[in-house]
């Protein structure tokens, strides 16, 4: 068997030996297909174009912003002398922090429900899907404009960092769903099996056999969810407010590092301290991006 | 033994109650939405709101035909100038790319999409406004300068769709392709492609769900004036930006009238949302 393999394998590399062409045999075959090369050019372009873009952005924005991280933009409290920044990413982490715990336990069960409970065909399966699915569509100031009516004026609670964490625990709910339900699908049934085989419930097997082994799934989905709370502002202005103070307690108004630097564009007066705030946007969107692609690849491999 | 099932039935009721979160969370915003704006329609008149041109809180006027315009502009330019680039790199993942490059290149793809709107919208006002000002004068917040800042904000979106369903598309199509002697650019584009299609129309119409909803960039590179866009170099205010810029200060029929805006709004996504699914479902039956 094996040796009929390396036979195959070794007849491919003289195959492909055959195939290939020096660089200039494919500028001579390109001359005689201009079409064909002004596609491959058109193709080459435009992913040239989308890279330039990216490497651009990144690299205005850190060029003029670091020079402009001074260390008054990290004092303990914010006045209009220093536009202190610190204030916004501690918030920025509370605000982080009390969405997840709304948002996580009730993602992660109700992707166990979807995938380990309910039965093939279930009615309300298909509908929590139709739902989860417009939830991603609705733009962020609509969510905004939906925590404002519910939270400020209905239940007359005014600019809270609460309501602002509600806002985005409904917003960041549909990524940890998808993530989690990704997860536990690509938990081999045989896990399931062997758990019951043992005689442990369907519960004991969830949270001990499945849980364990979706958890870099899950993990990887939180960090994508962590990534959308950092940058988000429309939905939080009008839930959370823009006092730029730390917050005391979840009923304080509060403004996060994007309300923050919303606040100084529209302000107009602060252009410096905007490039400081971006950097610090920028380089948090960085490490998470790699970190949860990290943690993704580190799963497909296994 | 019997608390153990106690247990067992307790959990399993918190799951179900956790799976209709969703469920609750989509009737609550269309309830409230909903509830607050139809009124407002209605009292200011369905057909002066929609159809009224004049938008001026302060005489009662709130007709918002032109912010409705202005997102439809804005929306066409984004998808305009986004998606033939996009489509085009989509290709040059699928089918070109060396698999070294693609592994630098597919995290960059997804770092644009996690860049915060508000970054791009304070790249746009830094950068492209002022780009703008000095190539075609006037004041640089323009549909033209939202439509470039959303053309790159909906690539991602654009790339990632268009790429997973050209590389969905069977082997065998490539082959033949070439097999009858065209090159490999020709066989990409005109056996490949067109059998993708359904995929790369469902990308597209997700992107414009993208761009419709943008506020936050928006506002900053569009120039906000309420009134009848008349060039690509003349301002506009869309749907989304009408809402940020006055709510923070309206009260009364004028807040109502934002929340009508929302209404708009939302409708339009649902719209979008609607055809999203009916191309996808039409795709995997085939």
């Amino acid at each position: 068997m094996e040796a009929v393999g390396e036979l195959k394998e070794r007849e491919m590399k003289e195959l492909q030996g055959i195939n290939r062409r020096t660089v200039r045999q494919r500028i001579k075959e390109y001359k005689r297909q201009p079409f064909s090369m002004f596609l491959l050019c058109l193709v080459g372009l435009s992913a040239i174009v989308t890279i330039g873009v990216l490497l651009f952005i990144i690299g205005y924005i850190l060029v003029n912003g670091i020079p402009n991280m001074k260390p008054e933009l990290f004092e303990w409290e914010y006045n209009t002398e220093n536009v202190s920044m610190l204030p916004a990413i501690i918030n920025t982490i509370y605000m982080t922090l009390f969405t997840l715990a709304m948002a996580v336990p009730v993602g992660v069960f109700s992707a166990i429900y979807l995938v380990e409970y309910a039965k093939r065909g279930n009615k309300l399966v298909k509908i929590v899907r139709v739902t989860t699915e417009t939830l991603q569509g609705i733009p962020s100031i609509v969510f905004g404009l939906f925590g404002y009516l519910m939270f400020t004026i209905t239940l007359n609670w005014g600019y809270t960092l609460l309501a602002g964490a509600i806002t985005l625990a409904i917003m960041v709910l549909p990524v940890i769903m998808r993530t989690t339900e990704e997860a536990l699908l690509a938990v081999p049934d045989s896990y399931r099996e062997g758990s019951f085989g043992l005689g442990a419930g369907r519960l004991r097997t969830v949270f001990k056999i499945v849980l364990p082994s979706a958890m870099p799934g899950i993990f990887s989905g939180i960090i994508l969810a962590i990534g959308r709370i950092v940058g988000e502002t429309a939905a939080l202005i009008f839930t959370a407010g823009t006092v730029a103070a730390i917050a005391t307690s979840p009923f304080d108004s509060t403004r996060t590092l994007a309300v923050h630097m919303y606040c100084l564009l529209s302000e107009g007066l602060y252009m410096n301290q905007a490039y400081a705030t971006a950097v610090i946007l920028l380089v948090l969107v960085l490490v998470i991006n790699t970190v949860s692609g990290r943690i993704a690849k580190k799963f497909t491999k296994n | 033994m019997k608390r153990h099932n106690y247990m067992e039935k307790g959990m399993q009721g918190i799951f179900l109650l956790c799976a209709t979160a969703s469920i609750l969370a989509v009737a609550l915003i269309c309830v409230f939405i909903f509830a607050n704006g139809i009124p407002a329609i209605f009292k200011i008149s369905p057909v002066k709101f929609l159809g009224g041109s004049i938008w001026k809180p302060l005489e009662n006027l709130f007709g918002i035909f032109p912010m409705i315009v202005g997102s439809l502009y804005v929306t066409a330019g984004g998808v305009l100038v986004g998606v033939p680039i996009g489509i085009l790199c989509a290709v040059f993942m699928a089918r070109f790319c060396p698999k070294r490059l693609y592994q630098v290149i597919k995290p960059a793809i997804e770092l644009l999409a996690g860049i915060p709107s508000i970054v791009y919208g304070f790249f746009g006002l830094v950068v492209l406004v002022p780009m703008v000002r000095n190539l075609f004068g006037g004041s640089g917040k323009s549909i033209l300068t939202a439509s470039i800042m959303l053309g790159i904000m909906i690539l991602p979106t654009v790339i990632g769709v268009a790429e997973s369903s050209i590389r969905a598309v069977p082997e065998s199509y490539y082959e033949g392709a070439l097999g009858l002697g065209a090159t490999h650019e020709r066989a990409v584009f005109f056996a490949v492609l067109p059998a993708a299609k359904s995929g790369i129309l469902a990308g597209v119409i997700l992107g414009i769900g993208r761009v419709i909803g943008e506020t936050m960039a928006v506002v900053m590179v569009a120039g906000n004036q309420a009134v009848m866009p008349n060039s690509i170099l003349g301002g506009v205010r869309t749907l989304t930006s009408n809402i940020v810029l006055e709510m923070g200060y309206a009260s009364g029929l004028h807040k109502d009238a934002l929340i009508g805006t929302a209404v708009v709004l939302f409708v339009f996504i649902l719209i979008i949302n609607l055809c999203f699914s009916a191309i996808k479902k039409k795709g995997s039956e085939q």
